[in-house]
């Protein structure tokens, strides 16, 4: 039997399905070829494999198939907010005035798309109550490198660069650590408590003279509202420090609370996530930083200003706000697409669509609290936020384990939701659905869930076996990670 | 006699004659899954009790050791760098970590024996 499943193909490399015999075109030989290369002129084979064009076709076609997206159906991936993005946003942005355009021609001659950034600037800077943005970060990652190089320069600039130790609690996105790494910064770990909060007393006793900030992920990773954020950035701030907030979680608030009003003092936005704007293999992400009015003086250049009527790139350091940035970022001045989607969405919503967008995600989450939680685990007692978080306890008296149940999520037609993270809740599972889906859907994947929770105890060998409809079932993610095969090279037949 | 201590985050110290080994408990490797990847730290280099000394990758997380003991590295384990999986195969023996000088055999008392570190993970699982 083939590996074929159903119609869905065992896609063979380029490499495997070509023959260099073989071509998709038909040119007509070169004539009069005069060699200005001399001795480097070659005329051998170069190992490209041939293709017709029917074969390239239906390569990358089935390629493209295997892409899951949110446009194919639920995607539950805990802390991701894979949202639908509406086309109207896709329509907007492909006006010629945004598409066409690009960043080294005249101000006067893009005026409208400067607007544009000046105006999802203000509306962004509305929303988190902050009082500076730089839109210039390519997605999250880059977003928090960006607001912890602000806060590395502010150091700086008030002769504190002792202050060396960021905090971090034990239930934060990787990059948190190792953006704070990567600037020099010596992370220390801060524990979470039983209820999956940061833990008030073990944040006091990590402070001291050498603190520089601390990140902070509000809702967290555990899908909880951190209930202490005023009183530890309160005392971050007594202690000379500064309250980053990895703002991936935003969609959990937008519209009900402010950063701003709890003493953050720089957050990035992922545009790709709460803003909807795609990602995922489906677009490039974008992470605009908003900063406090301590931070506002050290963001990144360029800055967008309207100037007596016209709009600006503002970028030279001489200027009297801009004399402690820490300069340029990045080339250019960000993902324009991804603004237009934003903007094209916010504005869609309204600022009472965007509350609505907020309430109506943190209900989906908290409907599949409450229909899963006599079935799974809920790692927490209590509402959730925006993503809900499973243990494996349910699973416990079984030898299947996380990784298998998400496996046989797959037979079952779902993509599984984010696992093993965070790394503080055993065999984790965390489901975020976002508002995108509806009852109908939501109850769907309840029932399929309780279905697979009901066949664990009688028929786990099945789950080891998941998945079956896949062309590729198992990879095997151990030899992957010791002896990566990093290059295609082609069987040599044994001599007979 | 050697004597060996645990910590609550699972390393394993044995000391003998003021000499200590350091790895990391089977209960831990098995919670890891198959470990891929492991940075262990420099010889020479030195450490207070508690401060993270090395990084060991698994499929499933990464994870850092924190040394059980204050004291100076002797020795590490070098042939994990190519053969990883001997942590999972052999945790307690020649999965070994590194080799170090204890420096304050006293902090030894605030670690727990084989019969606590059991009654911790069995309250675990």
């Amino acid at each position: 039997m083939s590996n074929n499943r159903g119609l869905d193909h065992d896609e063979k490399l380029l490499f495997e399905v070509g023959d260099i015999s073989k071509t998709g075109v038909d040119l007509p030989d070169p004539e009069n070829i005069k060699n200005m290369l001399g001795s480097s002129c070659s005329d051998t084979e170069i190992g490209l494999a041939g293709l017709s064009e029917p074969e390239t076709l239906r390569h990358y076609v089935r390629l493209s198939r295997k892409n899951y997206s949110i446009d194919a159906g639920l995607y539950p991936l805990g802390s991701c907010t894979m949202k639908h993005n509406p086309r109207l946003n896709e329509k907007m942005a492909r006006l010629e005035g945004f598409s066409e355009i690009h960043p080294l021609q005249p101000i006067s001659t893009c005026q409208g798309a400067l607007e544009l950034i000046d105006l999802i600037s203000t509306w962004l800077k509305e929303l988190t109550g902050m009082a500076a943005i730089t839109m210039t970060p390519k997605a999250g990652a880059q977003g928090e490198l960006c607001g912890m190089m602000a806060i590395k320069q502010a150091l700086i600039f008030k002769k504190e660069s002792h202050r060396k130790v960021v905090l971090v609690p034990d239930s934060a996105h990787g990059t948190n650590p190792a953006t704070a790494a990567f600037l020099g910064f010596d992370v220390r770990t801060i524990k979470s408590t039983q209820e999956g909060l940061i833990d008030f007393e073990d944040f006091k006793e990590n402070i001291d003279e050498h603190f520089a900030g601390v990140m902070i992920t509000n809702p967290n990773t555990c899908g909880l509202f951190e209930s202490d954020i005023v009183k530890i950035s309160e005392l971050t701030h007594k202690s000379g420090g500064y309250l980053y907030c990895d703002g991936a979680n935003f969609n959990a608030v937008v519209g009900k609370l402010k950063p701003g009003d709890l003493g953050i003092d720089a957050m990035h936005i992922n545009l790709h996530k709460t803003f909807s704007t795609p990602h995922g293999g489906g677009g490039p992400g974008s992470g605009p930083v908003v900063f406090s009015k301590r931070l506002e003086n050290f963001c990144p250049t360029p800055l967008v200003k309207k100037i007596n009527g016209k709009y600006d790139l503002i970028e030279n350091l001489d200027n009297k706000e801009l004399s402690n940035s820490f300069g340029r970022l990045n080339v250019f001045h960000g993902q324009m697409g991804m603004f237009v989607r934003a903007m094209s969405y916010m504005l869609s919503h309204g600022s009472d669509g965007l509350r609505q967008v907020a309430e109506d995600a943190v209900l989906n989450a908290n409907y599949l609290r409450e229909s899963l939680s006599m079935h799974l685990t809920p790692a927490f007692q209590g509402y959730c936020m925006h993503e809900i978080l499973f243990s494996d306890e349910f699973l416990s008296d079984t030898n299947v384990e996380t990784l298998d149940f998400a496996k046989a999520m797959i037979d079952e037609g779902y993509h599984p939701m984010t696992i093993y993270f965070p790394l503080v809740i055993h065999g984790a599972l965390l489901v975020e659905p976002t508002e995108t889906e509806s009852k109908q859907s939501l109850d769907h994947f309840i029932e399929t869930l309780k279905g697979l929770v009901a066949r664990v105890k009688n028929d786990s060998d099945s789950f080891k076996e998941a998945p079956i409809f896949t062309p590729i079932r198992r990879l095997d993610e151990t030899q992957a990670a010791r002896k990566p095969i990093l290059r295609w090279r082609e069987e040599v037949p044994a001599k007979a | 006699m050697a004597d060996i201590f645990y910590t609550k985050d699972h390393e394993w110290i044995k000391v003998d004659n003021g000499e200590g080994v350091v790895g990391i408990t089977a209960y831990a490797s098995e919670q890891l899954g198959d470990i891929v990847f492991v940075e262990l730290p420099q010889k020479g280099m030195s450490f207070d009790q508690g401060k993270d000394v090395a990084v060991i990758e698994s499929v499933k997380a990464a994870s850092e050791i924190y040394t059980p003991a204050t004291g100076e590295i002797l020795e590490i384990n070098s042939s994990l760098e190519e053969r990883p999986e001997v942590i999972n195969n052999d945790p307690l023996g020649s999965g070994w970590l590194y080799k170090m000088r204890v420096l304050k055999p006293e902090e030894l008392k605030s670690l727990m024996s084989e019969e606590d570190y059991n009654k911790l993970i069995g309250a675990k699982s």
